[in-house]
């Protein structure tokens, strides 16, 4: 199982706690793991990518293992860690004040 | 015996304010959505417990939600908005093109008889439509396609369609109002559009009275007579006796004529609301006195109301939707400041209280009149 760590607004979102856990067919993609938050999760459809380009909307990040892999590529295999689930993927929004 | 539902739009979220038709006392109900800067919800005329809501921000995203049961539950729907074929491009603020590009839903407008059925206005300015109560969203390309469409250019506030309004009388017309292009008009259920801005002298565009490039922050129309249409713009109240085919002004007497918010009286077609702001660079009220004033005869002789309003050291503006009119036998006229009051005046104007005081920035205001 993939884990999936959302930030506060997408939990009260899709009612879920801090971390989701996914089955993921294939290779461990971002676009496979967001592929299939959203089947699992369909409100947050629109919320972490645009729906027409599937670019991540900009004032998000994907994070693990200490590392920003916001501009890799989406079909670039996460780090094994990720994908044998045992670090999550950190979806984190930007700090801003107001 | 009557009651009201007051269904308030925040940068911070949505509250829904209860009273009965006395509206005295009121059970405040939010923060829905918190943290979600909510532009615009509105319940269905034909259901009301279906209320549809416009819910975004910057990280996430636009978001639509519905509810079936008056706001105690909530679905998310559809929020994809695809403009129709290759969107090509409208004028940036430097005058260069620039693509059109979906931002975020402004207003809803449900349909008067279908619950299911609702209109969507968008920045970047575009009608969209639902007929599956939200599931699924079409764009109405005509008005977009507009051959002046390439020309329109965003306000400060970006290029927002704000306002629309369904004739009750005459299911294939619709009017919506553009920041800044101008006031339009379909006859045929939103396939083809016309601008109707003649009248309209806009002094911060070149040419003063152009077809297109108003900016208009309001239009206001009585169920009765709908051929009867009243217009905040930018600067200038407006009146159009003919559906908009032409407009004259009627500032009047009114110490100024910027502002956004302008209302009919629910029972009486020629009584008309409006909350003057000092001018496009200062938006607050003259001299920190918030005033709404009334015209009882359609516009041109306007009265101050002041009564329960603050009457020094208010800087508070009031936004484009956030000002209504409830159906009750006394009328009930309702407004939210930027400053999170929201005032009703349960006698048509006469005198003033505070619903709440403390809210975040009103965003819009609508009041659903219930038995």
């Amino acid at each position: 199982m993939i884990r999936v760590a959302l930030p506060y607004h997408l939990q009260t979102l899709a009612m879920v706690g801090k971390e989701v856990s996914l089955e993921v067919a294939g290779q461990v993609t971002q676009r496979s793991v967001l592929n299939a938050l959203e089947a699992a999760y369909p409100m947050l459809r629109g919320t972490i990518r645009d729906h027409s380009t599937q670019l991540r909307r900009p004032f998000l990040r994907f994070f693990a293992l200490e590392q920003d892999l916001s501009f890799d590529s989406p079909d670039d295999p996460l780090p094994t860690e990720v994908a044998r689930g045992f670090e999550p993927l950190l979806v984190v929004g930007a700090i801003v004040g107001g | 015996m009557g009651k009201v539902r007051v269904l308030v739009g925040t940068r911070k979220g949505a509250f829904i304010l209860n009273s009965d038709e006395k509206r005295e006392h009121w059970q405040v109900e939010g923060p829905h959505f918190p943290g979600w800067e909510v532009y615009h919800l509105k319940g269905s005329p034909a259901n009301p417990d279906r209320i549809y809501v416009s819910q975004s921000t910057g990280w996430f995203g636009q978001l639509i939600q519905r509810s079936d049961d008056a706001g105690k539950t909530w679905t998310a729907v559809s929020n994809e908005f695809k403009y129709d074929g290759v969107p090509g491009t409208h004028q940036w603020y430097d005058g260069t093109p620039h693509p059109w590009d979906f931002k975020r839903v402004w207003h809803l407008e449900p349909s008067l008889t279908d619950p299911d059925t609702v209109y969507a206005g968008i920045e970047d300015a575009a009608l969209f439509k639902s007929t599956d109560a939200g599931a699924s969203w079409t764009e109405l390309s005509g008005l977009r396609e507009h051959t002046t469409g390439s020309t329109w250019a965003p306000g400060a506030g970006g290029l927002c369609l704000h306002t629309i309004l369904l004739d009750p009388t005459d299911h294939n017309r619709i009017y919506t109002a553009i920041s800044a292009a101008g006031a339009f008009r379909s006859d045929d259920a939103g396939k083809t559009w016309k601008p109707i801005n003649k009248g309209l002298v806009s002094g911060h565009i070149p040419d003063p009275d152009a077809e297109v490039g108003h900016c208009v922050h309001r239009l206001a129309m009585h169920p009765s007579q709908p051929n009867v249409l009243f217009m905040q713009k930018h600067w200038d109240v407006m009146r159009s006796d003919n559906a908009g085919d032409t407009w004259h002004e009627v500032s009047g007497n009114l110490p100024t004529d910027f502002g956004f918010v302008v209302d009919v009286h629910a029972h009486e077609p020629n009584t008309v609301f409006v909350v003057p702001i000092k001018s496009d660079s200062e938006h607050f009220p003259i001299d920190g006195q918030l005033r709404v004033y009334r015209s009882k005869t359609g516009g041109n002789d306007w009265e101050a109301l002041t009564n329960g309003l603050p009457q020094k050291d208010c800087y508070v503006n009031v936004l484009r939707d956030a000002m209504c009119v409830d159906s009750l036998e006394s009328c009930g006229v309702y407004f939210g400041t930027t400053g999170g009051q929201v005032y009703v005046s349960a006698n048509g104007g006469d005198s003033w209280q505070a619903i709440v005081h403390d809210l975040p920035a009103v965003l819009s205001v609508e009041v659903q009149t219930l038995s």
